[in-house]
């Protein structure tokens, strides 16, 4: 590096307790870099990103920036200092204009009425400088994820950052989203900004960094140039192990479990979110549902959950024809896990045990004569907590303040406990590092060894292909033909997922 | 400056939290009774004489911390759920026509079928009055805030046209009262020569029982996981639309115990004074309480505290005795403050 750095993280540790969550770390970005911090889940990349951003006060070490160095604990004097961040979960308000979320804090509260004209054409220039098109009067509410994602951006750029960090961007992206993220992260890397990429995904890490840092256990552990080194490299690097992959066994699948027979669901609308599906599930089988999300993802899943009803069509559990409701789906053996652990599969401000037992706590064994069964409580909780490998303070701890990766451990458990016949997976691994994700798969192989049946909703074809036996895509609510995964072509898919030759089927076998 | 969240909370913190509150709260206060030109230490000598200077001045608060319980339950449990019921002050009213109705010779049994008949008709009607706004609430998606409030005024309507009509008692010599309850349905008194009545027994035993059902069993469980957070409780099959109802018919009940209380308790027959808002008292205790309902015992004796204690000073400095609204909303603010930092910790840039 030629240049000096235009930030530089010089020995920062910070603990909570007796946790060490970052030990005597020390970075460096250069400018026009993009620099991959990458690491599992609980390694210390958001903690580190929070200290440089003054979110928390470092027990000890500094951050510099443009060689001057950052009061501890100050994010305006980050922003000052040209560092934008954008976070993993968008800090917009949906009820306000693109333009109203970006000028939010950047005028005095003393003005009365907010410079609208030269806001916009600031706006425009840099939508324009950056290929971020984004209507600055539209309502936040109305845009996509990825729309919402450039205005995040936008918004650090208003605010003249040089330094922009990226907390998961891709996260939340569909494969073509994350395509114009790195188009955006170009041009900005070429207009000579500096990006810190955070990420636990391999693939866009080799893609778009130019250097990558691993953390692990709140240790900086393995430096190097992007193009020096290898996913597997920096893989074991991240988890400090080879991670086994997951191994699919033959097996023939058996009786049809789960159909849709030409359901359709509208949802109250006009326009039908899912449109005369049809898809048949069997024993010993994984059926994928790829597509980009937004296609009728959502109300198929709801469907399965027992959250809304067909407006047309049967959905047939063993035969019979069902009223879907989260009680009956449960009773009929359905196991459900759905992409919204936090909001809908879990409750945060109830315990491990209580959230462990949700959808059992009605079944002799955990309660009598209306009195709950405490004990029998904690100790199924304490079974799972141990089969599942959760980390936790027990079985009393509130669910809210677990990792992503462990919230999803204990859905996983709370569902197989049960040894559902029918498993709902919807984006069982979104926002789950690589070890995490490899267990959720090593488990729902597991239950499709034992003779279950799962239904997987996912964006990512890698694990489509990887565990499904068949796979049907799903685009503006209406459900391809089933291809077997081993006979199926990436570019095939591709084409059905936007659109193209979803004509000519209606059946299904 | 901005609230950073703690990371462990210790006990002492917990415990020491709201009795700051309460004492930044009287600190305050006495700035008002300076300005009115009483002696803070006097004052405050007076209120605490006053609430619990003597035998009578203890049986006296007690008798008022009894409905302040019930109406406090009524609101800490379905608060829980998160149905805002600020109809209490109407539940109340409702007990006390129920047991007015039932307990004012159209029937009678020996007192301990005679007591327990009038509690349970006044649960009844407190709980049903709930429910009507309730089932709006589920069917039509109604804000009970303002439904429970309003019904509040249309119930004293209703009461003060039954006590200048139908129910007038002839022998009440023009006063607009409703007959007295029969002896059998008249609450026993717990201590000699004083008014406090079993009624505080029924209040600590409703709170006791709340408290195990919150915590101990399956309708508990579902009215907690319904409260914190409504679409996953639905997503694992617990029945929202059943638990909010069930709810709604527990805490009206609690509110109409209250009314039943202090009907057959402390008053006899039934006036429009019955409640100086016990209802809406009762969500301040609640608050204050958390909504532990076994902390509502102990924030309903704070409020009766400062309340009789307040009534007595003011006699005696000639401090207006609004001054006990104030210092029991004062400490409200402080509490939610307190527990508010007993989180988070205030970060000045």
């Amino acid at each position: 590096m030629s240049s000096p750095p235009v930030l530089s993280l010089n020995k920062v540790t910070k603990s909570f307790g007796a946790m060490v969550a970052n030990d005597n770390i020390s970075l460096e970005l250069a400018e026009g870099e993009v620099l991959a911090l990458l690491g599992e889940n609980g390694a210390g990349k958001t903690t580190l990103m929070n200290i440089l951003f003054g979110h928390y006060v470092a027990d000890s070490g500094t951050v510099t920036v443009f060689d001057r160095e950052l009061p501890p604990g100050r994010p305006r004097a980050a922003i000052e200092a040209g560092v934008g961040m954008v976070h993993q979960h968008f800090t917009l308000a949906d009820n306000l204009t693109v333009l109203d979320n970006i000028v939010l804090g950047t005028q005095s509260l003393w003005s009365l009425r907010l410079d609208a004209g030269r806001a916009i054409e600031k706006l425009r220039k840099l939508a324009d400088d950056f290929g971020l098109g984004v209507d600055p009067l539209a309502h936040v509410r109305s845009l996509s994820v990825g729309e919402r994602q450039r205005v995040e951006i936008l918004k650090a750029l208003y605010r003249d950052a040089r330094i922009l960090i990226m907390d998961e961007p891709t996260a939340v992206l569909t494969p073509p989203e994350v395509e114009s993220l790195f188009v955006t992260l170009r041009r900005l890397i070429a207009k000579g900004l500096s990006v810190v990429f955070i990420s636990h995904k391999l693939g866009e890490v080799m893609d778009i960094s130019d250097r990558v840092v691993v953390l692990r256990g709140g240790r900086l552990v393995y430096t190097t140039a992007t193009g020096a080194t290898s996913r597997g490299a920096l893989a074991e690097a991240m988890v400090g192990r080879t991670i086994p992959q997951p191994s699919r066994i033959q097996i023939e699948p058996g009786r049809p479990l789960l159909a849709l027979e030409q359901v359709t669901v509208r949802a109250g609308g006009r326009k039908a979110l899912l449109d005369g599906a049809n898809l048949t599930l069997h024993e010993h089988e994984i059926l994928g549902i790829a597509g980009v999300s937004g296609n009728g993802q959502n109300q198929l899943a709801d469907l399965l959950s027992g959250m809304i009803r067909p407006d047309e069509g049967r959905v047939c559990l063993d035969g019979k024809t069902v009223q879907p409701s989260p009680m009956t789906m449960v009773r009929q053996g359905v196991g459900r896990i759905v992409e919204d652990r936090n909001d809908l599969g879990l409750i945060g401000d109830m315990t491990i045990a209580e959230n462990l037992a949700a959808e059992s706590y009605r079944e002799q064994g955990f309660s009598r004569f209306g009195i709950l069964r405490g004990v029998a409580l904690r100790r199924h909780a304490k079974d799972l907590i141990e089969q599942f490998d959760v980390r936790c303070p027990g079985p009393d701890a509130q669910v809210r303040k677990l990792s992503g990766g462990n919230k999803q451990k204990l859905v996983l458990g709370r569902v197989l406990s049960r040894a559902p016949r029918v498993i709902l997976a919807h984006q069982p691994t979104w926002g789950l590092d690589v070890g995490a994700a490899a267990y959720v798969y090593d488990r729902l192989l597991a239950a499709r060894r034992r003779g279950s049946g799962v239904l997987l909703i996912s964006e990512d074809l890698d694990e489509l292909l990887r565990l499904c036996d068949r796979i049907q895509v799903l685009y503006q609510g209406r459900l391809s033909h089933s291809m077997l995964t081993k006979e199926v072509d990436r570019r095939e898919l591709g084409l059905l997922m936007s659109g193209h030759g979803m004509e000519a089927n209606s059946c299904t076998h | 400056m901005r609230l950073e969240p703690r990371e462990n909370v210790s006990l002492t913190l917990l415990i020491t939290g709201p009795v700051l509150a309460v004492a930044v709260a009287l600190g305050l206060c006495s700035i008002l009774l300076v300005w009115a030109g009483a002696s803070v230490t006097d004052a405050y000598i007076l209120l605490v004489k006053g609430a619990l200077g003597s035998r009578f001045a203890i049986s006296e608060t007690l008798t008022r911390t009894t409905p302040l319980i019930l109406t406090g339950l009524a609101a800490a449990v379905a608060f829980r759920a998160k149905l805002w019921n600020i109809g209490g002050e109407g539940q109340f009213y409702a007990g006390a026509c129920a047991a007015t109705l039932l307990g004012t010779g159209a029937i009678s049994l020996p007192a301990y079928l005679m007591v327990p008949l009038l509690f349970i008709g006044g649960a009844l009607a407190g709980g049903l009055l709930l429910l009507l706004p309730t089932l709006l609430k589920t069917r039509l998606n109604v804000d009970e805030v303002v439904t429970t409030l309003l019904l509040n005024f249309i119930v004293l309507l209703f009461v003060n046209w039954l006590l200048f009509g139908p129910w007038k008692d002839p022998m009440a010599m023009g006063w607009p009262q409703a007959a007295p309850i029969i002896d059998q349905g008249v609450l026993p008194e717990l201590l000699a020569r004083t008014r406090l009545h079993a009624g505080l027994l029924v209040a600590i035993g409703s709170a006791i029982l709340s408290w195990v059902l919150m915590r101990y069993t399956v309708w508990g469980y579902e009215i907690r996981a319904v409260g914190a957070n409504q679409e996953a409780a639905r997503f694992a099959g617990i029945p929202i639309n059943r638990t909010v109802l069930r709810t709604a018919l527990i805490s009206g009940g609690l509110a109409g115990f209250a009314g039943v209380a202090e009907i057959c308790g402390l008053k006899g027959y039934l006036t429009l004074d019955l409640s100086p808002g016990f209802g809406y008292t009762g969500i301040v205790v609640a608050m204050l309480a958390g909504l532990n309902p076994l902390g509502v015992v102990l924030s309903a004796f704070f409020v009766a505290v400062v309340y009789n204690g307040a009534d007595s000073m003011s006699r005696a400095l000639a401090v207006s005795n609004y001054i006990a609204d104030v210092i029991t909303a004062t400490a409200l603010l402080a509490v939610l403050v307190s527990m508010l930092l007993t989180r988070y910790r205030i970060k000045l840039k």
